[in-house]
């Protein structure tokens, strides 16, 4: 079948897509955007996290029809048209959370979507948002400081603005 | 001094400012911003026109004779290229790391669930799992030998590997052994001088690297009849050494490029799928790639050894230990992967940090049907540090003393000597690291008025408001070794070669060291940029063009390939300066490179280095091989074999539901001796990751094997420590030098993940009374309904 939809802003499409596939599987193999990542293909790690019409879903687990004329925004499209990093991608460098970086797309995702809700979450609050994210280098302590020096920063561009 | 020497001082006080990227600092990582933009490329990203998947046929029986392989149906499916048995590989059929025990494909018969039978290349992944499902293996199911009672009779029980087929030197289903006797023993005289005698047995669980990007690679043919890899792997140059044979091709010929790695763990020290998709691109001429999904990664490697240990110990009635006796039984499960050096491991780490008198122990690892075990951060040194611990913490209860104190009373030193007759001649501060933690400030306690659910056992599941919780506090400290052991020559190779792009001084560092995520790729340049005095350094990409860098694992990359850098950038840098003093006829003694300058402490800048280097290169490789080991004597364990020795205590403060059986870890301390850190921030990384694996084993992570079958391998059912289940992880990093490590540096990776376990129990145990004689600890081990 055929498969159209918006990414990161763009028209895309996607020809003899088996009907059986993922959003995962035609982002990655199919239209050119690997970054969100098939660490479980099951929806336990968040790896492969993107918004779906601005709603953050486990890719591996939308079948590639479901999105027909939707939008999805994948780790790709955080950053500006320049390709300067967006604040949370900033952060997460700034903070030493990334190691190995697998988890890492997954996590910005959901991090950008819980500081669009809520700019000025808890300690609390960042672990139960970002408790379907598995990492396995970090021991999340760094992760935990991204998320607060993005919080912090984001708030410093409010009150700036 | 004169005031020439002073202003010189000044001024290179100035330039010297410049660099804080160098050793010591903490610059980002120079592949941070590829990876948060989603562009780094790991395994599983590549790409290639054309290019095939392939996939494996796996046995569902742990053991079992293969009668027949029919092949013929799966050929028939549309867009399938190749089906390969054993009977298609060209070259040699077995490999290993360290004993050639496996067949890259099986031959006649599986000795694990979830061993490779066939292969299939489609042009898509469905095809290719339709393909497979067609492939027909006629099976004479075998009834599996996989307790310790089994394999020791195998008379009775039968052989994993005929008595014909092996090709180790362990015997009957015993794959390795090592004894080890330091003073006088363990004999009925010497339990005599003991006042006080604890007994325990013990119990680890298999636990997995659980790394999350799965294995994963694209080989792709070339017109010379070889191959490239690109691949995620630990160790290229051991991988090719393994592949060539099997694909009966000259090493030049295959040739690996590092993808990128989504954590490594030791679980990607043995080949996984490198051998399959080179054998299916070879066959089809095509390239293939092949990427494990979840469950099929829990087959495809190796994981942590499952124990049963049982120690004793004695003491005098002031807390001096006498004697410990130990036994460790490891399953190394089908294959022998990396057990050999595991068993090493725990034979000579497996009495801990402590000065213990005399000393027997006994470790082995059998042979069995269940999961071939292997690598995993700490090695061998984990699953007794659960033992040891738990064991010092008993002593401590039975004579009535501090549990920190007693381990500080027994605590080894700088110029004591290991069981292994080896002096520890470099720092071990082990008392000191114990006291550190003890000292932090406690999170504050339990606030039953202000308690937010979210922050207790059970967490989201609101399963508690407070009522049935405990607190406990629990301690642990572990040693480790770093890099490879026994009389291994474990060297690493690099290469650095410095010019002047675009008006600049340009370090570039080519090695093969894997980077996993530990960050070596940062340290390397932080190397680069301390021994030549420049800012931009440049990584090539690692490859087997260069010489070998050994393994990512030991804790070993920083101090052997960072060494190896340290050494080429010095021998530029001493190229640099000769051809400064041939050209200008310098005859100061302490010239060096600071701020993109050639410099003399004495008399200042003497050229800028873009001068000096012209249009020319300098470009030389050194190989850093770190000071000799020997092999341990078999019987006693005598010998100065191990390179190094690194320490971490741990304090763990618990939340206990006792009447669900659930544990919320509130805090979990470290204090670690790093020798020297070279990124402080990455040094913090990796203990606060080691330590969050060591949390999982202690109260989650388990494959659980029934009857040589393996019954969780998924994300849903192998349960790894989320953000909720992980507490705040405060470190304290001491650096005390290392005379003979390159700038005083221990190895930090591993040490924490040994430590940390017997911590969280003690805390459990602490909290609850129970025994807790097994990790992990699950709910029915609280709640006694077990």
């Amino acid at each position: 079948m055929r498969v159209t939809f918006t990414a990161n802003g763009k028209p895309v499409e996607a020809d003899d897509v088996w009907e059986g596939e993922s959003l995962l599987y035609v982002l990655r193999e199919r239209v050119g955007l690997p970054g969100s990542k098939n660490a479980c293909e099951q929806g336990e790690c968040g790896s492969c996290t993107v918004y779906l019409d601005d709603t953050p879903v486990c890719s591996c687990l939308v079948a590639a029809g479901q999105v027909q004329d939707r939008e999805v925004r994948t780790v790709e499209g955080l950053a500006d048209e320049n390709g300067e990093l967006g604040l949370v991608q900033q952060a997460f460098v700034d903070a030493g959370a990334v190691q190995c970086g697998f988890c890492t797309p997954g996590l910005l995702v959901q991090t950008d979507a819980l500081l669009e809700r809520d700019p000025q979450p808890s300690d609390t609050d960042i672990r139960e948002a970002l408790s379907g994210n598995l990492c396995r280098c970090t021991g999340y302590e760094k992760i935990m400081d991204a998320v607060r020096l993005a919080s912090a920063r984001t708030c410093e561009r409010a009150a700036s603005e | 001094m004169s005031a020439r020497t002073i202003q010189g001082q000044k001024n290179l006080q100035d330039i010297r400012q410049a660099s804080k990227d160098g050793i010591g600092g903490s610059p980002l990582r120079p592949d941070g911003n590829l990876k948060v933009k989603g562009e780094f490329a790991y395994s599983s990203d590549m790409w290639h026109e054309d290019m095939l998947w392939g996939m494996a046929l796996r046995s569902p029986h742990p053991r079992a004779n293969i009668l027949s392989v029919d092949i013929s149906e799966a050929l028939k499916v549309p867009g399938v290229y190749a089906v390969l048995t054993h009977d298609d590989i060209p070259g040699t059929k077995y490999y290993g790391l360290e004993i050639q025990d496996q067949p890259a494909l099986a031959i006649d018969k599986v000795r694990y669930h979830g061993e490779a039978i066939a292969l299939v290349a489609a042009d898509h992944p469905e095809t290719a799992r339709r393909a497979v499902k067609k492939i027909k293996v006629e099976y004479e199911v075998l009834t599996p030998i996989t307790t310790e009672e089994q394999c020791l009779d195998p008379e009775t029980h039968g052989y994993v590997h005929e008595p014909h087929e092996y090709k180790s030197h362990g015997s009957g289903n015993i794959c390795h052994s090592q004894k080890l006797v330091s003073g006088l023993g363990v004999t009925d005289e010497v339990r005599a001088m003991a006042d006080v005698i604890v007994k325990g047995s013990y119990e680890v669980g298999m636990q997995d690297q659980a790394f999350l990007g799965p294995e994963s690679g694209l080989a792709v043919p070339s017109e010379d009849g070889g191959v490239d890899l690109y691949i995620a792997t630990q160790w290229l140059h051991v991988d090719r050494q393994q592949m060539a044979p099997v694909l009966a091709l000259p090493e030049e010929k295959v040739r690996l490029t590092l993808a990128g790695v989504g954590g490594a763990f030791g679980g990607r020290e043995d080949l996984s799928m490198q051998i399959h998709a080179c054998l299916l691109a070879l066959h089809t001429g095509k390239p293939v790639k092949i990427v494990y999904a979840r469950d099929e990664s829990f087959f495809g490697h190796v994981h942590r050894h499952p124990a049963t240990m049982t120690y004793e110990h004695g003491a005098t009635r002031d807390g001096k230990l006498v004697f410990a006796d130990c036994r460790i039984v490891l399953d190394g499960g089908a294959y022998a992967s990396a057990s050999p050096a595991v068993v090493g491991n725990a034979a000579s780490l497996g009495h801990g940090p402590y000065v213990i008198p005399n000393v027997r122990m006994e470790a082995i690892a059998l042979y069995s049907n269940n999961p071939s075990c292997g690598a995993m951060r700490g090695f061998g040194a984990v699953q007794a540090c659960f033992g040891y611990e738990s064991q010092m913490d008993k002593l401590a209860v039975e004579l009535g003393m501090d549990p920190v104190e007693l381990r500080q009373l027994n605590a080894m030193a700088e110029g004591d000597f290991m069981p292994t007759g080896q002096q520890i001649d470099s720092p071990a501060p082990v008392a000191e690291l114990l006291q550190r933690v003890k000292d932090m400030p406690l999170p504050p306690p339990l606030d039953l008025e202000h308690l937010d659910v979210r922050t207790l056992p059970g967490a989201l599941s609101n399963t508690s408001h407070g009522e049935g919780i405990v607190r406990g506090i629990g301690y642990s400290v572990g040693i480790k070794n770093v890099g490879f052991s026994e009389g291994f020559d474990d060297y690493s190779t690099a290469r650095v070669r410095l010019e002047v792009i675009g008006g600049e001084p340009v370090a570039m560092v080519h090695t093969a060291m894997a980077e996993v995520g530990q960050g070596g790729v940062t340290v390397h340049a932080q190397i680069a940029r301390t021994e030549l005095g420049v800012e931009q350094v440049t990584i090539h990409p690692a490859n087997t063009e260069v010489g070998s860098a050994g393994s990512t694992s030991a804790s070993r990359q920083t101090y052997m390939t960072g060494g190896a850098v340290k050494l080429a950038a010095e021998a530029v840098r001493q190229a640099l300066i000769e051809k400064g003093r041939r050209r200008y006829g310098w005859q100061h003694r302490d010239i060096t490179l600071v701020g993109g300058k050639v410099v003399s402490e004495g008399a200042g800048v003497l050229v800028p280095m873009v001068d000096l280097l012209g249009d020319e290169a300098i470009d030389l490789t050194r190989e850093h091989h770190h000071r000799p080991t020997v092999p341990f004597d078999k019987e006693t364990g005598q010998g100065f074999g191990h390179v190094q020795y690194t320490f971490c205590a741990n304090r763990a403060v618990v939340d206990v539901d006792v009447e669900l059986g659930l544990v919320k870890v509130v805090e979990l301390t470290a204090a670690q001796d790093v020798g020297k850190a070279l990124n402080p921030l990455s040094v913090v990384g990796q203990i606060q990751g080691g330590c969050t694996q060591a949390l999982g084993l202690a109260v989650m992570e388990e494959i659980v094997v029934k009857d040589g079958k393996v019954r969780n391998a998924s994300f849903t059912d192998y349960l790894i420590p989320t953000i909720l289940d992980t507490p705040p992880i405060p470190v304290d990093v001491l650096e005390r030098p290392d005379p003979n490590a390159p700038y005083g540096l221990r190895g930090v990776g591993e040490a924490p993940t040994v430590s940390a376990t017997p911590s969280i129990v003690a805390a459990i145990r602490n909290a609850t009374g129970l025994a807790l004689n097994r990790v992990p600890v699950r709910p029915e081990h609280l709640t006694g309904t077990l």
